[in-house]
């Protein structure tokens, strides 16, 4: 039964247009903008301070465009659940699928799965571009931690997806999930984990703590709590009680 | 076969359906009636599992609806014509409800050449016609093939042929021995459609018979009689056993159909009529009658307001002729 509705929600997301453009503005904007800022690093790295060449960080550099990429995936997580709202379609939906912890868990793995190809194929895409563009400065895979922090990338653009998903499952809205989400991602974590009065708790977010797997080298004086599939277990946690409020609200609520 | 037990739904302190129970049964079309805001959309929303009733239950052929291995092979319902996602086509909304409920594709074909939507199969839904929403619609509703149909207003919005469309289609459906289950706020619309009828009134149930019964309990007719020998008249059916009672500008009226009666008595006693006329009320008036008590939203007008106070009490049941015709 599953795999009858895993293959109707494969339709509903391949047959909707907004699919198409965030994943694609997804992929687009991180490469981009991680090839814009490796090929400026490299041109300004003269001028670099020593203590930041010490630190200095290739594969991270290349997942520069990351943070606003981020946001693509944010928008398609939640178009992915609101569109039922906003259409009105989810009353036909459950009525095809009443078992609607089976209906929403279908809906997110398939999400999931597109959504970790494209950000595979982002993260190393905007590896290899990003190290090709800063030549001499750049690292290769075989270096130790570089396939981690690569996988990662992809992994943390999934994470990302599914927890917009279950946010926006709660809100069920698209304009007031994006409201929350876009911001959240894009200005207040930034904030919260560079603020020293508020960094101890800002680390705990989910990007916050999710985008320390894609660092392979660890700045001097770092006192983060958790090592890089720590950081990721963190944004798991929250992707989990996320999807967890989803489900309870979808199957406490009148459709 | 849809069975109802008890079922009740509140929102805060307003109840909107209040402890129906009642039977739609197969083979015929089952109109569903009552005011704007009555409780049926909630009720059908309840019958489909989509809102969680407060008490009561609903039974499918004898199961829940979460109990139903593929409901829409159960079940098919026509909620909100516009309740589909605009950017997807015809052929691929349907094509995701008929996967999620392992119904094969080419009953897709099947149930767009049934509601005449074939050609624009591959266009995007938002372009659509409330017409021809309300076709795709129906199309998801007759795509599992179910034993058991629910429509909630489907001819609202549409042209005449449209109309036309779905009460054959209803209609035919029924006589396949399907159970066809179909709300309406209109009681001349039941009365082309339905052969059995529930009509509520603010959640609660007011008439569950056939519509034969319907029209023979609450279409009350009377005779109306104008002569200029009114005393004359009054005494021959009074004698007769005839109650009459005088109305404004001499007219005389009687309760019941029996003008043929009445006719007779005057011929016999060679009193002059100027006009001897059955009147009837349309079953229009009947169902207003009905729900005047249990109206969410009354206009007050004279006519509201005279009608306002009778209450959903019981109709009185005038012996009528049961071949009587809406129309007189």
């Amino acid at each position: 039964m599953t795999t009858q509705i895993i293959r109707s929600e494969w339709t509903k997301i391949r047959s909707v247009a907004s699919t198409v453009w965030t994943l694609s503005l997804a992929l687009v904007v991180t490469v981009a903008l991680g090839m814009l800022v490796s090929a400026l690093t490299r041109h300004g790295f003269e001028n670099m301070r020593e203590q930041d060449r010490l630190s200095f960080d290739p594969t991270y550099i290349s997942f520069a465009g990351m943070g606003l990429g981020q946001l693509a995936m944010i928008v398609f997580g939640v178009l992915v659940v609101t569109n039922e709202y906003s259409t009105g379609m989810i009353r036909t939906s459950l009525a095809a699928v009443p078992q609607r912890g089976v209906f929403l868990a279908s809906k997110v793995a398939v999400a999931t799965a597109l959504a970790l190809v494209v950000g595979m194929v982002t993260s190393f895409l905007a590896f290899f571009l990003g190290q090709a563009l800063l030549g001499s400065l750049g690292t290769s895979l075989g270096e130790e931690g570089v396939l981690r922090a690569v996988i990662g990338g992809g992994l943390y653009m999934a994470l990302i997806a599914m927890f917009s998903m279950g946010i926006a499952a709660m809100l069920r809205s698209p304009m007031l999930s994006l409201g929350i989400l876009m911001p959240f991602f894009f200005l207040i974590s930034g904030i919260l984990g560079a603020v020293p009065a508020t960094k101890k708790f800002g680390q705990f977010l989910p990007d916050q703590a999710g985008s320390r797997i894609m660092q392979v080298v660890i700045p001097a004086g770092d006192d983060t709590p958790y090592g890089p599939w720590g950081g990721l277990g963190i944004m798991a946690l929250w992707v989990i009680a996320a999807l967890a409020g989803g489900y309870l609200l979808l199957r406490k609520r009148d459709a | 076969m849809i069975e109802l037990e008890g079922l009740t739904k509140r929102y805060g302190d307003k109840l909107a359906v209040d402890n129906l129970t009642f039977t739609v049964r197969p083979g015929t079309v089952t109109g569903f009636l009552g005011p704007n805001g009555a409780g049926k959309s909630t009720t059908m929303r309840m019958i489909l599992g989509l809102d969680h009733p407060t008490a009561g239950s609903v039974r499918i052929d004898g199961r829940r609806y979460q109990e139903l291995k593929d409901p829409l092979t159960y079940i098919g319902a026509l909620l909100d014509a516009k309740a589909v996602h605009g950017g997807r086509s015809a052929y691929n909304h349907l094509l995701c409800l008929a996967q999620s409920n392992g119904i094969p594709a080419r009953r897709v074909d099947e149930v767009l050449d049934i509601v005449g939507l074939t050609p624009v199969a591959r266009k995007k839904a938002k372009n659509f016609s409330l017409g021809m929403s309300q076709r795709l619609g129906i199309a998801a509703a007759l795509l599992g093939d179910p034993r058991i149909l629910m429509f909630d207003e489907p001819v609202n919005g549409l042209d005449p042929e449209g109309i036309q469309w779905i009460r054959s289609l209803m209609k035919s459906l029924a006589a396949q021995g399907r159970t066809v289950f179909v709300s309406s706020h209109l009681m001349s619309e039941m009365a082309l459609t339905a052969d059995h009828l529930v009509v509520i009134g603010q959640g609660r149930l007011l008439a569950d018979m056939s519509m034969a019964d319907f029209i023979a309990q609450n279409s009350q007719c009377r005779v109306r009689i104008r002569t200029p020998e009114r005393e004359r008249m009054l005494d021959v059916l009074h004698t007769a056993g005839i109650t009459a009672v005088e109305k404004d500008g001499g007219l005389l009226e009687v309760e019941g159909s029996r003008a043929e009666r009445i006719g007779e008595l005057a011929a016999e006693h060679r009193i002059v009529l100027h006009e001897l006329s059955s009147q009837q009320s349309s079953l229009e008036e009947a169902f207003m009658q009905l729900t005047a008590g249990s109206v969410e939203y009354h206009a007050h007008t004279g006519q509201a307001q005279q009608t306002g106070g009778t209450g959903p009490a019981v109709v009185p049941a005038q012996p009528v002729a049961a071949d009587t015709k809406k129309e007189s």
